[in-house]
């Protein structure tokens, strides 16, 4: 645990020595070791190749770290292989491209701009828990269709849905999320209405009616996989401006480079740092032996800095036009929640620099992965910083 | 300005136009199904792919190595694709049809 508040604006590359040496890094997780793919080409390939990296393995084997101890529901259609991830797929797409509705962005305007006019009110908070904790929680009731009052009980929650201070895995919170999700389907059968649990309950996929746990599936991908991540992307976003306002400034003069802002900040970030697949067959990536029955890791945050793509990788730089990041992942399993993400980002960083003359501050934590031989700044566990509006 | 028509996977044509910007910008500014254009237009997220005729293939011109990487991994890619994030809406365009990949 560090403290500082000069750099938190930086995300070192700690992939950078073993991407270039041999393309492939090595970490162990609960006794089930992963082979982690480090350069872009070699991710997207193995993320394509969804036969012989298989995502529908045992749940939560894919997860690194592994939530097979916590989990038993497959998480739809994340851990579904095609050709049925294909029918999820079909169903929930429209869906999760409402956040393109200009209704829907409305609404979201004013949970953004309620966020940062408390941010201005308080002399100093905490972005992580009193910033995008809320933000995204609000934001998620956009997403389920529920009512606004939902989010208080995801923002008491916490931070993280899966990890307490003293385990990444801690059981008896995850199960209280999958409680919680049992008591509104359950709620949804007795009086159906148009949120998401709804929806789903009486939609079909593959020919079939969807399952109370396939409903059960896809709600548990929807809160947990959009939380860390969108969390992490609102604070390190905030604190790479608070050493950056000149950017800001920067996109406030041109909004037209709004949308390669953004980009660049989530490739540059990389929210999740990877997700794994499971080898069907003997394999090899970069001449490196995969057993079947093993675990890879996609990392997307080393991909992300590759610099046989990406010339400058560590440097930010708003005027990459071209930026194949794969922050949201690749192929068939690109995220289900991008669009929503990306609405929130790309009118939070607008507002932000219509509103906001400086971000100072005033202590960090940062949260730092441990990944075998690798440890990676992946946000911050808290970001106490002063917002003066313009 | 430039004129162009965009056949969708259902049959549909939408005939869009306009003298600046990308063609994916044109085509989701016109609703044009199949033309998600994720990302913005980076060349991230390849949901705005597009067959050309042979003939406005060459006009148009081969895409970047960026770009065929991404075409490459797309079960739907054949020889006359291209992501049409990576065009630019000119009068060399005017006229073209194109067919939505997805």
């Amino acid at each position: 645990m560090t403290s500082k508040i000069i750099g938190v604006s930086d995300f070192p590359d700690a992939f950078l020595t073993k991407r270039t040496a041999s393309g492939m890094g090595q970490m162990d997780d609960q006794n089930d070791p992963v082979n982690m793919i480090l350069g872009l080409k070699d991710v997207r390939k193995a993320a394509h190749n969804c036969a012989v990296f298989q995502s529908g393995a045992k749940p939560g084997r894919i997860v690194i770290p592994s939530e097979v101890a916590i989990r038993e529901t497959r998480q739809i259609p994340f851990e579904v292989d095609p050709p049925e991830h294909g029918g999820f797929r079909e169903l929930l797409n429209p869906w999760f491209k409402r956040p393109l509705d200009e209704g829907y962005q409305a609404r979201l305007q004013a949970i953004i701009d309620e966020t940062i006019d408390n941010a201005f009110k308080a002399e100093s908070l905490d972005v992580v828990s009193q910033f995008a904790l809320p933000l995204q929680s609000k934001a998620l009731t956009l997403l389920l269709n529920t009512s606004m009052d939902k989010a208080q009980t995801w923002i008491d929650w916490g931070t993280h849905v899966f990890r307490s201070e003293d385990s990444d895995l801690d059981s008896d919170k995850a199960n209280i999320l999958y409680d919680y999700i049992d008591e509104q389907i359950e709620n949804a059968i007795a009086i159906p209405g148009d949120d998401l649990y709804s929806v789903l309950l009486n939609s079909e996929a593959n020919g079939k009616k969807l399952s109370k746990e396939e409903v059960k599936g896809v709600m548990i991908l929807t809160f947990a996989g959009g939380r860390d991540t969108v969390i992490n992307a609102i604070t390190n976003s905030i604190a790479y401006f608070s050493e950056n306002i000149s950017d800001l400034k920067r996109i406030d003069d041109e909004p037209e480079i709004l949308n390669r802002a953004v980009e660049e900040l989530i490739r540059y970030f990389s929210p999740l740092t990877q997700m794994g697949r499971v080898a069907t067959q003997d394999t090899s990536v970069c001449e490196h032996a995969i057993k079947a029955d093993t675990r890879v890791s996609l990392c997307w945050a080393s991909a992300n800095r590759d610099e046989k793509v990406f010339k400058d990788p560590n440097n930010v730089d708003f005027d990459r036009k071209v930026n194949p990041h794969i922050s949201f992942g690749f192929s068939h399993h690109n995220c289900l929640g991008a669009t929503h993400a990306r609405q929130i980002l790309r009118q939070l960083v607008l507002s932000l620099a219509n509103k906001v003359a400086q971000i100072e501050t005033i202590k960090a934590d940062e949260n730092i992965e441990k990944l075998g031989e690798f440890s990676r700044k992946v946000g911050f566990n808290s970001l106490h910083v002063s917002f003066k509006s313009k | 300005m430039a004129k162009v028509i965009f056949i969708t996977k259902t049959n549909d044509a939408v005939e869009v136009e306009g003298d600046s910007g990308s063609l994916m910008e044109l085509a989701s500014a016109n609703g044009v199904t199949g033309i998600d254009g994720d990302c913005g237009g980076v060349c991230s997220c390849a949901t705005c792919h597009i067959y050309l005729t042979p003939d406005d293939f060459k006009k148009v011109g081969t895409p970047d190595e960026i770009e065929s990487d991404m075409l490459e991994l797309d079960d739907n890619v054949t020889q006359y694709s291209r992501l049409c994030c990576q065009i630019e809406v000119s009068d060399n365009i005017d006229g073209m049809t194109f067919r939505v990949a997805n």
